[in-house]
């Protein structure tokens, strides 16, 4: 990559003010560094998992509401998870957090587990309990 | 309290940290320098390990190991030290920090309030300096910002306690001896070696052969997962390859740069000539993440997409098996 064609695109990065660095060959083909605003490829293919979220978020939602699934699995979503991660957070076994899943086991519940799945989202008790979509 | 680091940007978190760390314990080596004699270039794909929901692909080796290695070959020695208890944590760092010492830490993404919303992953693999503390803040050289920025108390906790893969477990790190002498040039030459090993590994999933190994999967990708999953796949794959922290071209830029800086050290004119057969190849994996995102764009017209690109990965894979065997001459 020459220095001239370190790509300038506005991205996720440039909204921010923010600028990364990129190794490119200057005039005399030697090495230097330069600052990159983004790169449409990279930006794409970042939306397009953000866009993947979302659309986790919105079918989690969707269960929840019909009573397929507990609220734990759209807090979940919401914080980019997966059970591997919630699990670590929450001190659980993989199955445990699965069984959570479970509207019916989800009810029973006691705050103490609650308060831990409140913890890693980083919400209350409440908002775990009483969900709401809004 | 506060040190006198000085901040430099990096392309890659962890050669950015080792790079500054040594920079002020008086040892001036570069970031390619770092990343060229620690071994960084790398390919591995672990289908069996999702990342994502999507295989993980990966252009560099374990976190830790770069700087490990180039401790190894150039003698120096770095402590390190993991923590079950977040009191015990914060003592060690502040007490760093009285003693004038910046300390690398591991942390994880999620959590670091400075980055935009769409970097904020749960990647635990992160690496940056702390070097000062007031009453609310700690003071953070993070080596892929331009500037110095700040994390309070509880949010550089919770970076360092994050959880999942790669758990850092409050990792700190730094340098406690340098040598006053480093034999740059033997350094330099193992870390040649090792990677030329790494990428002409015997093994179907590591280095060229796994690149090819990638290159047959994307051929089947739409047909066994449907076009919405392949697509998902291949802009992971892509993120792997350009997203902060490669420096462009899943790392093969550094790597040249890296070995047009050790061109001069060891008077070594081919590798001079490598350099730039490098970022050819580089530029190469940029022209294959730019078809690539037309794919996922969906603006690709043409019609066997999938198979035009998995072509340029295989030119790609024998681009680079013909090269690393010429860099593994060059230096015998």
């Amino acid at each position: 990559m020459k220095k001239e064609e370190v790509p300038q695109d506005k991205g996720n990065l440039s909204n921010k003010n923010m600028k990364e660095l990129v190794y490119a060959t200057d005039e005399n083909g030697n090495y230097t560094t330069a600052l990159s605003t983004g790169w449409e490829p990279k930006t794409i293919a970042l939306s397009n998992s953000i866009d993947e979220i979302s659309e986790r978020i919105a079918i989690a939602i969707a269960q929840v509401k019909n009573n397929e699934v507990s609220p734990i699995v759209y807090y979940m979503e919401y914080s980019r998870m997966d059970i591997g991660v919630l699990s670590s957070y929450v001190g659980m076994w993989q199955w445990r957090v699965k069984r959570h899943f479970k509207p019916k086991v989800f009810r029973k519940l006691n705050d103490n587990v609650l308060q831990k799945y409140a913890d890693a989202f980083n919400i209350s008790i409440d908002k775990l309990k009483n969900f709401k979509t809004d | 309290m506060e040190t006198n680091f000085k901040h430099h940007q990096s392309a890659h978190c962890e050669n950015g940290v080792a790079s500054n760390l040594l920079k002020h314990n008086g040892l001036n080596i570069s970031e390619p320098m770092v990343f060229g004699i620690g071994s960084g270039l790398f390919f591995v794909y672990l289908p069996f390990l999702k990342v994502n929901y999507a295989p993980a692909i990966s252009y560099r080796p374990m976190p830790g190991l770069i700087f490990n290695r180039l401790a190894k070959r150039l003698g120096l020695k770095i402590k390190r030290q993991k923590f079950s208890s977040e009191a015990n944590a914060v003592k060690a760092l502040d007490a760093n920090l009285k003693n004038n010492i910046p300390s690398g830490l591991q942390v994880g993404v999620y959590n670091l309030t400075y980055f935009p919303d769409e970097y904020r992953f749960h990647f635990n693999a992160h690496n940056l300096v702390v070097y000062g503390k007031t009453d609310t803040d700690y003071l953070i050289s993070d080596p892929v910002m331009e500037n110095v920025t700040t994390l309070t108390h509880e949010e550089l906790n919770k970076v360092r306690f994050a959880k999942g893969a790669f758990a850092p477990k409050g990792q700190i790190y730094y340098p406690i001896q340098i040598p006053e002498k480093v034999d740059l040039k033997s350094a330099i030459i193992k870390g040649i070696n090792n990677t030329c090993r790494d990428m002409l590994a015997p093994m179907p999933i590591i280095g060229v052969r796994g690149i090819r190994l990638v290159a047959g999967r994307i051929r089947k990708w739409p047909l066994k997962h449907g076009v919405k999953k392949a697509n998902h796949y291949l802009a992971q794959m892509v993120r792997m390859q350009e997203e902060i922290g490669t420096g462009g071209g899943g790392f093969r830029f550094i790597y040249a740069a890296f070995l047009q800086e050790a061109a001069g050290i060891l008077e070594n004119d081919t590798l001079k000539e490598l350099s730039q057969e490098m970022t050819i190849i580089g530029d190469l994996w940029r022209d294959f993440a730019v078809e690539a995102s037309r794919i996922y764009k969906k603006r690709s017209s043409k019609e066997d997409a999938y198979n035009t690109i998995a072509d340029q990965l295989l030119d790609i894979a024998n681009k680079e098996e013909v090269f690393f065997k010429k860099l593994k001459l060059a230096i015998k």
